[in-house]
């Protein structure tokens, strides 16, 4: 046992050296990075893009996905459990900062949104052309029965539907909240399901509920022939996709890493970005498989 | 101690008696998903558990099945439940009551089953002996000799599958149904820890209620005796 | 359920074995962490109460009611203190097998006949050479036993810290929900199924090799 142990050293101390070395060179270039992600499949879709493409450009990636909703996550960026994750411009604004005013012009809702993540250590960098917002959505039976095509015909009778999604949805300025300020909209009820998923499009279409919160960039609502009512008074604000990372981690990455990260901007329209839900949602690909084709497609890894 | 405050803040606001989310209202609906699910698995295991203990058929299926029982992932039970209980009962009742009843039954089966079982099998052969010699019936010999000795251990095994069903019926919140565990997952989901610790308090609080409930028949119950010392299986 | 999904897509699972063996090498990790620390523990909480016989009371009930704190709960209220981590999943699990390995190691050495501990004191035994060289032997049976009933659990208990960010099978059955993709579903849950019944009939055959005079079912 000795004589193993003594022949070992050597061998453990030069590889400790190696890494440390290792880690000095690499580390100051490309340093490993934790990417994590809420719990929707559109989210797993975009965690993967990121990672992918950093992975493709000599990054060590570590995913932490499907972590729970922006409750649980955005604290985990400001905490360091995680250093990136791709939101949405106007309702992470909403989040950070209740008292600020987003936009419909993206331009101007991602400059306030670096302003209220200053303070945060936290950065947006380029957003997308692509675009998810809450999305309420009922029934084509439902909209017949009461001659509903936009949110404004949902005020007189909401009172007699019940409203599913998730569990934040009654304090979120562009959920239920929102519908009450805006629309004037209280509903009957409000069921608790999950984040745009199967469970509240099952619920919509058993009937435990009659209006449902979707994600405008979700397949299921063709899929299904739901009918997506139209936001006449603009609650929704400008809900591009941007990934956030924390400044720290910026600071010991290069420049070499945002101009890796924001070449999938340009590239990521709201078709683009359905056409991958549709393929994990609806087709039950995996969301790693559909990144890797989406990125070679658009030239952006090999 | 900034949680337990505001966790007795959360119990003395009058919100949270009123409405859909009451706590009285889920309470109710958490016992009523659990007992039902009990009942059921009693239904089911205890006669079953008694035949193969008097007959000794069995042995390894009726004993190992507590532990396999242990070993089925509560949550996939659950969410495979939601297209089960679809397609046998219709899509309205795919969500909510249904499947967390049917995913809570296997859960209740296996405790009662396998006690059951050992219970009957541990009566002492002698006296079942002696009994067929004074020509009692097999039916008799289970009703009025195995059944009464092996009451404790039965008894066990049913507070066992309470306590384990209590404490699951809260992963029925993330297929849409009420009970406690809406306070666990919505707190969790909104980061409100003293909506969560009041669901967690509830639910154990809930559980060791209907333990001593249940210890307490038992001693009614069983024969002084008969009052054997057994162990948690 | 999607329409025209089918319930088992089998080229799915033909495709995604090495997912499959990833995720067991998550899942084995997190129970074999959960169910060494947790015997260490229990083991020395059972020396104790052996030895304070008073101690048994509050412990049985301080491991009894954690028993019956719901796993979610349990994971989610550990979050603020110790993040999304391993550790927090592990806190709880260990936690869920302290009540079981209690019951068994303290049951399994009082189970030992009182005359064999007298006639092992009678031949000069040290009591610490009577616990280590007489008493475990003796209750080793149960004391597998109830490591066996530990391990399944915990095994079980596993797939729910996926809704803690946690992986192994569990992560398969979320992932699964939440796609409704019930191959997917399927999987992690008949594998973690798999799982458990494996590592029992490993845990049988040890105590066969270990106490072949012990017939424990």
């Amino acid at each position: 046992m000795n004589r193993v142990i003594r022949v070992a050293i050597p061998f453990i101390v030069a590889a400790l050296v190696a890494s440390a070395c290792g880690g000095a060179t690499s580390g100051g270039a490309k340093p490993a990075i934790t990417i994590g992600s809420t719990n929707f499949s559109e989210q797993l879709v975009l965690g993967e893009l990121y990672s992918q493409i950093l992975e493709s450009n000599g990054y060590a990636v570590t995913r932490k996905f499907n972590l729970g909703n922006r409750e649980i996550v955005f604290p985990a960026l400001q905490s360091g459990q995680i250093d990136m994750e791709a939101d949405y411009l106007a309702t992470l604004l909403a989040f950070v900062d209740k008292t600020a005013k987003g936009s419909t012009d993206p331009k101007a809702t991602a400059a306030t949104l670096q302003n209220a993540l200053t303070p945060k250590g936290v950065t947006v960098l380029d957003y997308a052309p692509a675009v998810d917002q809450n999305g309420f959505v009922v029934t084509k039976a439902t909209a017949d029965k009461y001659k509903l095509t936009k949110l404004s015909d949902v005020t007189p009778i909401g009172g007699q539907l019940v409203l599913g999604g998730p569990a934040e949805c009654p304090n979120r300025e562009f959920c239920a909240l929102g519908l009450k300020n805006k629309y004037g909209i209280t509903f009957k009820e409000f069921k608790p399901l999950d984040t745009g998923g199967p469970l509240t499009v099952q619920a919509l279409v058993g009937g435990q509920i009659d209006v449902a919160l979707l994600f405008t960039s979700d397949a299921t609502i063709a899929l299904r022939g739901f009918v997506l009512l139209a936001d006449d008074k603009q609650l929704q604000l400008s809900d591009n996709v941007a990934p956030v990372v924390r400044n720290d981690y910026l600071a010991k990455a290069g420049d070499d890493f945002k101009k890796i990260v924001n070449s999938i901007a340009p590239k990521l329209t709201t078709a683009e970005l359905t056409g991958m839900n549709k393929l994990v949602e609806v087709d039950k690909k995996d969301p790693k498989d559909v990144a890797k084709e989406w990125l070679k497609k658009q030239g952006l890894i090999k | 101690m900034n949680l337990l405050g505001d966790v007795a803040r959360w119990f003395t606001d009058p919100a949270h008696y009123q409405g859909v989310d009451a706590v009285q209202t889920r309470i109710l609906e958490h016992l009523e998903v659990s007992g039902l699910a009990v009942l059921m698995g009693i239904l089911v295991a205890l006669p079953l558990g008694l035949y193969l203990g008097h007959t000794g058929r069995f042995a390894f299926v009726a004993v190992n099945v507590a532990n396999i029982g242990r070993a089925i992932p509560s949550l996939a039970a659950i969410a495979l439940a939601i297209p089960i209980a679809g397609t046998l009962l219709g899509v309205q009742n795919g969500l909510g009551f249904w499947p967390t009843f049917l995913a809570l039954i296997p859960l209740a089966v296996p405790p009662i089953l396998t006690n059951a079982y050992v219970a009957v099998r541990g009566v002492d052969r002698d006296v079942i002996e002696a009994a067929r010699g004074m020509g009692v019936s097999e039916a008799g010999i289970l009703r009025r000799i195995e059944v009464p000795l092996a009451l404790p251990l039965i008894l066990a095994g049913i507070r066992t599958a309470a306590v384990n069903v209590i404490a699951t019926a809260t992963l029925g919140a993330l297929v849409a149904f009420g009970g406690l565990g809406r306070y666990i997952v919505d707190g969790l989901a909104l980061q409100e820890y003293d909506r969560l610790f009041a669901g967690a308090l509830l639910v154990a609080v809930l559980a060791i209620a209907v333990e001593v409930a249940l210890s307490t028949f038992e001693r009614a119950a069983v024969s002084p005796g008969i009052r054997v010392q057994h162990g948690a299986l | 359920m999607t329409p025209g999904e089918p319930l088992i897509r089998w080229d799915w699972i033909a495709s995604h074995l090495d997912e499959f063996a990833f995720r067991l090498g998550e899942h084995v990790e997190l129970t074999v962490i959960a169910v060494g620390v947790g015997f260490v523990i229990a083991f020395a909480l059972s020396l104790l109460i052996l030895r304070v016989p008073r101690a048994e009371g509050p412990i049985t009930w301080i491991t009894g009611t954690l028993y019956t704190i719901p796993s979610l709960a349990l994971f989610a209220l550990l979050i603020p203190y110790t993040g999304l981590t391993i550790l927090t999943a592990e806190i709880g699990l260990v936690g869920y097998t302290l009540l079981i390995f209690i019951n068994n190691i303290v049951r399994g050495i009082r189970g030992v006949p009182a005359d064999v501990r007298e006639a092992a004191v009678g031949m000069g035994y040290t009591p610490r050479e009577v616990l280590w060289r007489i008493e475990l032997p003796l209750a080793a049976a149960v004391i597998i036993a109830g490591t066996r009933v530990a391990t399944v659990s915990t095994i079980g208990l596993v797939t729910v810290t996926a809704l803690i960010g946690q992986g192994g099978f569990g992560f398969l059955i979320l992932i699964g929900l939440q796609r409704f993709f019930t191959t997917e579903l399927i999987a992690g849950a008949v594998l973690s199924v798999a799982l458990a019944v494996v590592a029992d009939a490993l845990l049988v055959m040890l105590q066969r090799r270990l106490t072949p005079w012990a017939q424990i079912a």
